[in-house]
């Protein structure tokens, strides 16, 4: 069953130096209990994509040049401010790649969980708890993060926790409202590789669970293996591939997501010599016309410099946006 | 034995904090470089590797040890006694943006080393310094860019030109590709490795990525908490890690529909270090004696050192 | 691009373009003024009492002073006097500060501390109380004031250099010039002081306007310039033995000096955004 629809998603920044189109059209399903990887460099609007989903994208200078985003079989697009609201936190819930940046350095834990938890009574309209009731809530959520000590831990303040400890908090301020759907937005990528491990983990344990739904937005795609079972590959704002995560790796078929797996070096094989991409991210404001990785491709013929290519299904489940595919 | 270009011993740095108290950023280093050598320092954020690294190219003083360049004991000579050895070893940073003077085009940037050692001037320089940019892949209207007007792979090249300006021996890389997108990552490691055949450098390594270590170095040095805890081989301390935490991380690299969590808790805050082995609160196979003690680095096989109380082997020699 | 960029960054900015259209009218006073001015022998004071403390009209615009000079004129010859001092005493206090301030920055140890100190010392007292006091001891008149204000504002240059330096110090592309072999002076001169202008350049934006303000107030005080120099302050001070019948004559000058201070204070506010790295994009 679908629960997150996005369908035609044209996403424009407009700035002094012209408009960059960041996203050009995007379609995307996912079902429910699905764990989705959205694997891109640098640029290619991964992140914007993922803000769109709680309309995070400061307006000016962001425009939604056409398309629908739909949760539910509601266009988060048009929601009024009321319904986005009952939205953010409550049904889609975001982790992002900086914990301390997230944290206020001068308030402790148990304040900004309390206040996380009265956001969402407000924005439901439901009666404010009690701080009693804030607290052993906030200590139940640290608690199911795996954090030890939760009731101490809601009296310290940020600088008093790790790196790995902060993303924990921020995780369980992410379930206070016992969202559907998870965005984890590079949620591992300022955190050391045993750290980061520990948090993978912790987010696998809570998806099965909770039956959440898991988009988890990275550069990394060991990462996504790790973690997803199906991956889309983004380029310059558009899916290049989409397909389950095992495929994808084994048997790629956009030219892009081939270059990307052969520019990764790896470390259980080190007779691959990974090989970069030629070449360099496009500009926005002046994409490449019909493919935008089309200027970088070994394959690329007349047409792909003239028509943009449609994502088709190669087989099913497995669909891919190349002439030539 | 060949006279080593960098020879490292004991070295250590200690920082002063407020009311006396001290905290440990590197201790007890000791490596050997031979000319044409190249070795990978790996390890997680506060392991040293950084603070290490400025050690050997003296740009931070030793607090304790001693180390040599080519023959010279370069531990404490002034820095105008050093000026003629700068031109021998370089350093390329993390992060190209900050590495770059915002203030300089590119092509300032490559010609300031060779303006400071007085390798060229004039119509020699501009000649040199166009030659550099083109070794790294860029043309000549990339001379008047700016670092803004770059891309990050066009500012760690430019920074690689500049770092070879001076044709060192000895090149140290702070983990020059943690920065950029993997596509562009393969094009830098395929043009470093190319460089070091060509130019027949040596280089000292520093990455968090154990595979592009594995990749681009014949011996790694594992650090954890400012000493080295396993050295070898990058095949056999990559491939078959004795240590526990060389394990640890080896295992925390995501694959394909698993994750392991090899290693519970963070690692350590350099200013309270753990009692005895440095690993041993996080350490799945942690004795008593791991508590009390701390391993030296012992010799467990040709070439393989481990610092581990469960790992037997033969007291190093010094170097 | 960049001079686009700054072009759009002035023009988004009304206060911006304020700023400028002031500063350039001070300008164009002080470098044209000999030759547009209506009354050229009013300049340094002709003596005509037939025409003294005339009322604004067609001929004198702004009126008359008491000894029947032409307002206009001598308040448009003032802003070549003016705009001088609001240059000088800057840029001459940044030659002193900033060189200390860099070197403090980037010495650290004891040397910076003496340099700190020593500029607090300086800071701690109010700065025009502390300039009245410089005059009184040095004597007045436009020089010593002008000695007095630098003497006063120095340490400003020094503060913020300072901190800039601080920060450039800790930067990678000064460890890469230092693993090139670069010499401590080269470091300064090439990375740290090009890399810490743009503060200083707004700073001493806004201080030329207070400058203009300070050296006015000496004046008005009747310890900078003297009469008959057509000086702002000096002109305000006498004019006030005339208030309130004779409005006019304070009117003229207080209106430029308010003009060049709020000019160059705009200026400076836009030159803040147009040297912000952060500015790079619209």
């Amino acid at each position: 069953m679908t629960l997150l629809s996005i369908d035609d998603y044209r996403l424009a920044f407009d700035g002094f130096e012209g408009t960059a189109h960041v996203l050009d059209g995007i379609t995307l399903d996912v079902a429910r209990g699905e764990t989705l990887g959205i694997v891109g460099e640098t640029g290619c609007g991964k992140s914007v994509l993922a803000r769109s989903l709680l309309r995070l994208n400061p307006a000016p200078p962001a425009r939604v040049v056409s398309g629908t985003i739909r949760f539910e079989g509601e266009n988060i697009l048009a929601m009024p401010d009321a319904a986005l609201r009952r939205l953010r936190g409550r049904r889609i819930a975001m982790v992002f790649q900086d914990p301390a940046a997230f944290l206020n350095p001068l308030l402790n834990i148990g304040t900004q969980m309390a206040d996380v938890l009265h956001g969402q009574d407000s924005a439901g309209d439901a009666p404010r708890r009690s701080a009693r009731e804030a607290h052993a809530r906030s200590a139940t959520l640290l608690a199911s993060v795996g954090l030890p000590e939760p009731e101490r831990l809601l009296d310290a303040r940020p600088h008093q926790l790790s790196g790995g400890m902060r993303q924990r908090v921020l995780i369980a301020m992410a379930l206070a409202g016992e969202p559907t759907l998870l965005v984890a937005d590079e949620p591992t990528t300022a955190l050391d590789v045993t750290v980061q491990a520990q948090i993978l983990a912790l987010i696998a344990a809570l998806v099965a669970q909770r039956g959440l739904t898991l988009m988890l937005i990275s550069h990394d795609l060991g990462v996504i293996a790790a973690s997803c079972a199906r991956v889309a590959a983004m380029y310059a704002g558009t899916v290049v591939e989409d397909a389950p995560t095992a495929t994808l790796l084994a048997t790629p078929r956009h030219p892009y997501t081939q270059g990307l797996l052969a520019a990764l070096p790896d470390l259980d094989n080190p007779a691959h010599r990974p090989r970069g991409i030629p070449g360099s991210i496009p500009s926005l404001r002046n994409p490449p016309p019909g493919c935008r990785f089309h200027p970088r491709c070994a394959i690329a013929t007349a047409r792909c410099g003239v028509e943009k290519p449609a994502l088709r299904a190669l087989a099913p489940a497995h669909t891919v946006a190349c002439h030539h595919a | 034995m060949t006279t080593p270009l960098l020879l490292a011993q004991g070295l250590g740095k200690t920082y002063a904090l407020k009311q006396g108290r001290t905290v440990t950023a590197v201790a007890d280093v000791d490596l050997a470089l031979t000319p044409g050598a190249a070795l990978g320092l790996v390890g997680e954020s506060g392991c040293g590797k950084s603070t290490l690294a400025r050690l050997l190219l003296r740009l931070t003083p030793a607090t304790a040890g001693r180390i040599s360049f080519a023959g010279t004991d370069i531990t404490r000579i002034p820095e105008r006694a050093l000026r003629p050895l700068r031109r021998r070893m370089q350093i390329i940073h993390q992060n190209p943006s900050a590495a770059l003077d915002p203030r300089l085009t590119a092509g300032a940037a490559v010609a300031e080393p060779l303006i400071i050692q007085n390798l060229a001037r004039g119509a020699a320089l501009r000649a040199r310094v166009a030659a550099l940019l083109a070794e790294v892949g860029l043309t000549a209207e990339f001379l008047n860019r700016f670092p803004h007007e770059l891309s990050g792979g066009q500012k760690q090249r430019v920074c690689i030109a500049r770092a070879l300006a001076t044709e060192p021996e000895l090149l140290v890389l702070d983990e020059p590709t943690s920065a950029l997108d993997v596509s562009v990552q393969a094009q830098i490691l395929e043009f470093l490795e190319t460089l070091r055949a060509t130019r027949g450098l040596a280089w000292v390594f520093i990455s968090h990525n154990l595979a592009v270590v594995r990749l681009l170095c014949e011996e790694v040095a594992v650090m954890y908490l400012g000493r080295i805890v396993e050295q070898g081989p990058a095949n056999t301390v990559l491939g078959a890690p004795l240590h526990p935490y060389t394990r640890a991380l080896l295992a925390s690299v995501p694959r394909l529909g698993q994750i392991a969590a090899a290693a519970p808790g963070e690692p350590p805050n350099p200013a309270v270090p753990p009692s005895g082995c440095a690993f041993h609160p996080r350490c799945p196979l942690a004795e008593p004696r791991c508590r009390t003690d701390a391993p030296a680095l012992r010799i467990a096989a040709t070439g393989h050192a481990v610092a581990c109380h469960l790992v037997p082997g033969t007291k190093r020699a010094a170097l | 691009m960049r001079a686009r960029l700054a072009v759009h960054l002035v023009r988004r900015s009304f206060g911006t373009m304020l700023g400028l259209a002031l500063v350039a009218m001070i300008i164009a006073l002080a470098l044209l003024g000999p030759f547009i001015v209506p009354y050229p022998d009013d300049v340094l004071g002709a003596v005509n009492l037939t025409n003294k403390l005339q009322p604004p009209s067609a001929a004198h615009w702004f009126g008359t002073d008491e000894v029947g000079n032409d307002i206009l004129t001598r308040v448009i010859i003032g802003a070549r006097l003016s705009l001088l001092v609001g240059i000088a005493i800057p840029l001459a206090a940044a030659l002193i500060g900033v060189p200390l301030g860099i070197l403090a920055g980037t010495a650290g140890g004891g040397l910076r501390e003496a340099i700190m100190r020593l500029t607090d010392l300086f800071l701690s007292v109010p700065g025009l109380v502390l300039a009245i006091a410089l005059v009184a001891a040095l004597g007045p008149g436009i020089g010593n004031a002008m000695i007095a204000l630098i003497l006063v504002w120095w340490p400003g240059y020094v503060r913020i250099a300072e901190s800039k330096a601080l920060a450039i110090r800790e930067e990678p592309f000064i460890e890469a010039a230092r693993a090139a072999g670069a010499s401590q002076v080269r470091i300064l001169w090439r990375h740290v002081l090009p890399n810490s202008l743009s503060p200083l350049i707004v700073k001493m934006s806004m201080d030329i306007g207070q400058a203009i303000l300070a050296i006015a107030s000496l004046g008005f005080l009747g310890l900078g310039a003297k009469p008959p120099t057509p000086e702002w302050g000096a002109m305000i001070s006498i004019a006030r033995g005339y208030l309130p019948d004779w409005w006019w004559y304070a009117i003229c000058p207080g209106a430029l000096i308010y003009a060049s201070v709020l000019g160059f204070n705009l200026l400076g506010d836009g030159l803040r955004d147009i040297l912000d790295p952060r500015s790079n994009r619209g």
